[in-house]
């Protein structure tokens, strides 16, 4: 059964992954992320991470590619990119290395590690930490007491953020935007 | 006294700074006299030394005043300071002495040149470095003297520089000259390396006591021989000599008879103790040197037409002596030459100075003659002069030539022959020259339109500034012999004097047949020095035997010649080939490591595409290459 | 057939092949594709990539911390959209139709 979850999730991130990059059209490379976050959040439940899977959905797929649609669609940009043309001639060859590469050496130093790692597929979470809590609160146990003040730092950040997004995009009265 | 050792060069050096800075508003004379007093204020200083020197024991007569540590580097301890010894303080004597007679004669010979007070700079800062030559108590002290003569010799020879032969003259001697401080300084770096010191007493003791070997020993001899034979004009250095006497009259007096070319005597003699531990053949190659040095230029003395020309080839001849000397071990017959020299070769430089000042600058003997009766004082003096170097007794040279050739004979007799030839030699042209400028019949009629005389040409007596010069240092040509007659141990009184000195390599020739039959040599040497005028007399008074001067001769065996034919051809294309080498290799390798910089980063500039996916690429690749290296690390090794 | 189906759990080490595929197609997508829009997407795709590693890691490891830390990186990730995104708009503003290539101040 979680080898079926597992296959089709996985299906669904590398088609959505490679339709993000081979999509000419960028409306069409939003929507293939869409797919690829769904297939994540389902494998973040095979994971018996609950919690992110619903902020994924929420957050990932709710929010932030729903910005990119308006950006996209603010900016006119809806307009295609030629993708065949390559102006940078080594661009390309660089990119296979690094894509193969990438690949190619955590494969290989994964499968080379899989008596360490792949012993089974773990403990049970909740078993572990022994008071059978929801994921949700050992979350919450975890994150406001071991790591409350980058809880707090990052609250910070999002402000900063959000102020930062509207300083940059505000039209002054002459007209002129901040460059 | 004896501390006041450091008024002794200061004095002169005063006397330059005040002529550089106010000499052209104290202009002629003044300029002139601030000069010679500084010089003659420098030598009463060294006479009270003298005395204060005399009044000690024979073994304390060693005194060393250190003005301040000059360069203490590392092992390296080197201190300006001077030595007082009978050496440094008989060179001393007559430097300042005849240095303030010939500052005097200058300040009538110069009369009317514009560039006076100048010429009076030069003349206290030469002194200035000969006095640190001689007073230098280590050779780094003696070879900034060394220097310095050398630099104010280019100044002077080429004091009227707006002459092309008088510059060129002056850039030769100042070339030629180098090629001898090369050996000089070779000879310092090898004395620190075996002594480990460069001061006299350390070298002259290490010497004494074995510490230097005879190899380094022969090898610091001969280094300072070749510095001596730039300096002192011995071959095959001599070449800047003759042409030096482009400089004025109390130049050529001054430095080209009685003080700069002794330099080379002096060093040799300071370092008789090095000399003497080296191998035997370098004296004896120093001592032929020297003898076939005197008798080369007396053979083209009997040729020249110069009056100063003559006089030049014959400093030569008798510097060449003065190293016949010192090659046999005779140091005190070598420091007595070189006084006794320095009185009548000065005197007859200034005596000839006269005459030309006389003739309006006449310089050609074929041109004089007959001027006995219109120049007395001149000519009396310069006869005096003439029997002097001719080796005529009582007169000094006699004396002084006679003690060099004993010793000469002692070392080896063929020294000896070589030697009575070349004095010879020396009294038929000296004989030649007297004949020709004050005997005879009067030539100067004929060419009286063309030195710029006015109308009425008649050669007249030079003002008394320069005849009291003349005169003292006749008296001193006549007696000054007395240092050292050879008739009885007491009255050796230069050997006793200059004895702590040059005790360790001084000859003892007490045993030879020499020795033993002085009075036999003596006799001879009377009789040469008369056959020779006789000789001459009889081909240029009584024109007796037809005069032989060949051209051979006169060009100077054609010495000279060949060695600028050779610097300008053959000499010229090396120089330029080290030249170029220099240019494109040494220069080229340089700037060709400025170039790879340049063309390495021109290369790498082409990265820098400003588009910012390149980058990103670059950073994937480097991402990959990190992740192969992690793999290797963990999973293959 | 199906009993091998059957069979075959999953893995750890499947979860993190899978992760690096997806991250090395994102790679490749940042390099390639030259639209900033869709470039930003890519990048967004390697984030994903990693969170998956970090949680299958979580569950392997029985430490919560790896969820934790994927939080924390959606979080980071949201806010960087934010900033990035009001980036390209205000640069799209001046000039239309620019692409990743068109911005070459730094040129060397």
């Amino acid at each position: 059964m979680e080898l079926v979850v597992f296959v089709l999730a996985a299906a669904m991130i590398l088609v959505g992954a490679i339709g993000v990059i081979v999509r000419r059209n960028p409306v069409h490379a939003a929507l293939s992320l869409v797919l690829t976050l769904f297939g994540v959040a389902v494998l973040f439940v095979a994971q018996e991470a609950h919690f992110l899977a619903a902020v994924q959905v929420i957050v990932y797929a709710g929010a932030i590619v729903v910005l990119f649609l308006f950006v996209i669609m603010l900016l006119g940009v809806d307009r295609t990119e030629d993708i065949t043309i390559e102006p940078f001639r080594i661009q390309r060859p660089l990119a296979a290395i690094v894509g193969l590469g990438v690949i190619g050496l955590v494969v290989a130093s994964v499968s080379a590690s899989r008596d360490v790692i792949g012993r089974g597929s773990g403990l049970e979470i909740p078993a572990v930490t022994g008071d059978g809590d929801s994921n949700i609160r050992q979350i919450a146990r975890n994150l406001f007491s071991d790591h409350v003040f980058a809880f707090e730092f990052t609250s910070v950040l999002l402000t900063v953020a959000v102020v930062g997004a509207v300083m940059l995009t505000r039209k002054v009265k002459n007209g002129k935007g901040v460059s | 006294m004896l501390d006041l050792i450091w008024l002794v060069p200061a004095l002169p050096l005063a006397g330059f700074l005040v002529n550089l800075l106010f000499g052209r508003l104290l202009g002629e004379p003044k300029s002139g006299i601030v000069a010679a007093l500084a010089v003659a204020g420098s030598f009463a200083v060294t006479a009270g030394i003298f005395f204060d020197l005399l009044s000690r024991s024979e073994h304390d007569r060693s005194h060393v005043d250190v003005l301040f540590s000059w360069m203490p580097v590392g092992s390296l301890k080197v201190d300006l300071a001077f030595l007082a010894d009978p050496l440094s303080i008989t060179m001393a004597l007559f430097v300042t002495g005849i240095g303030a007679l010939i500052h005097l004669y200058a300040i009538g010979y110069m009369h009317g040149d514009p560039k006076f007070s100048k010429f009076f700079l030069y003349l206290n800062l030469f002194v200035f470095s000969m006095l640190m030559l001689v007073l230098g108590e280590n050779l780094l002290v003696t070879f900034l003297g060394w220097e310095g003569v050398g630099t104010c010799s280019y100044f002077l020879i080429s004091f009227w520089h707006t002459r092309e032969s008088a510059a060129t003259a002056g850039k030769k001697a100042f070339v030629t000259n180098r090629v001898g401080d090369w050996g000089v300084m070779m000879a310092m770096f090898l004395a620190f390396g075996a002594a480990g010191t460069l001061s006299y007493s350390g070298i002259n003791h290490a010497a004494e006591e074995g510490i230097i070997s005879g190899v380094t020993a022969t090898a610091i001899g001969l280094m300072l021989f070749i510095g001596a034979a730039g300096k002192s004009a011995q071959l095959p250095l001599y070449i800047w000599l003759p042409d030096a006497m482009e400089g004025p009259t109390p130049v050529s007096a001054l430095i080209h008879a009685a003080t700069m070319v002794t330099a080379g005597v002096f060093l040799m003699t300071r370092v008789n103790p090095v000399l003497e531990v080296a191998y035997d053949w370098a004296p004896t190659l120093i001592a032929i040197v020297g003898v076939a040095t005197a008798l080369f230029a007396a053979t083209i003395a009997v040729a020249q037409t110069d009056i100063k020309k003559v006089l030049a080839y014959s400093t030569v001849s008798q510097l060449g002596f003065m190293f016949l000397a010192v090659g046999s071990g005779a140091y005190v017959a070598a420091i007595f030459h070189m006084v006794t020299h320095a009185f009548f070769k000065a005197l007859l430089f200034l005596g000839s100075g006269s005459v030309i000042h006389g003739m309006h600058h006449e310089q050609d003997m074929r041109k004089m003659g007959a001027l006995r009766a219109l120049m007395p004082v001149t000519a009396i003096t310069f006869i005096v002069g003439w029997l002097a170097i001719a080796g005529v007794p009582p007169f000094a040279g006699f004396w002084s030539k006679d003690e060099i050739l004993l010793f000469a004979f002692a070392k080896s007799p063929v020294l000896y022959v070589a030697g009575m030839a070349a004095a010879l030699l020396t009294a038929y042209y000296m004989t030649r020259q007297v004949i020709m400028v004050f005997f005879g019949e009067a030539r100067w009629n004929d060419h009286s339109e063309e030195n710029g005389a006015h109308g009425d040409f008649k050669p007249h007596e030079s003002p008394i500034v320069m005849l009291i010069p003349l005169v003292v240092l006749a008296g001193l040509s006549m007696v000054g012999g007395v240092m050292q007659l050879p008739f009885s141990k007491d009255l050796h009184f230069l050997e006793k004097w200059l004895h702590p000195v040059v005790e360790f390599g001084e000859a003892d020739i007490k045993g030879t047949w020499a020795y033993d039959n002085k009075y036999v040599l003596l006799g001879i040497a009377i009789v040469v020095a008369l056959a020779g005028i006789a000789l001459s007399v009889a081909v240029y008074a009584k024109k007796k035997i037809a005069a032989v001067e060949p051209v051979l001769l006169a060009n100077g065996w054609h010495y000279d010649s060949t060695i600028s034919r050779f610097m300008g051809g053959p000499g010229r294309k090396a120089f330029d080939a080290v030249a170029w080498a220099d240019r494109t290799i040494v220069d080229g390798a340089v700037n060709g490591v400025g170039r790879v910089v340049q063309s390495a980063g021109g290369t790498l500039r082409r990265g820098q595409t400003g588009a910012v996916r390149n980058y990103a690429a670059f950073i994937g690749v480097a991402v990959v290459a990190l992740l192969v290296w992690f793999f290797l690390r963990g999973v293959v090794l | 057939m199906s009993a091998l189906l059957a069979a075959a759990t999953p893995t750890t080490t499947w979860y993190l092949i899978l992760a690096a595929v997806l991250f090395g197609i994102g790679a490749v997508g940042v390099l390639v594709r030259r639209n900033p829009l869709v470039m930003f997407m890519c990048v967004e795709l390697m984030l994903n990539a990693v969170n998956l590693s970090f949680v299958a890691l979580a569950k392997r490891l029985g430490d919560i911390g790896g969820q934790t830390t994927v939080f924390f990186v959606m979080v980071v990730a949201a806010a960087e959209v934010v900033v990035g995104l009001g980036i390209i708009v205000s640069i799209m503003r001046r000039r239309p139709g620019a692409t990743a290539d068109d911005i070459t101040a730094l040129k060397g």
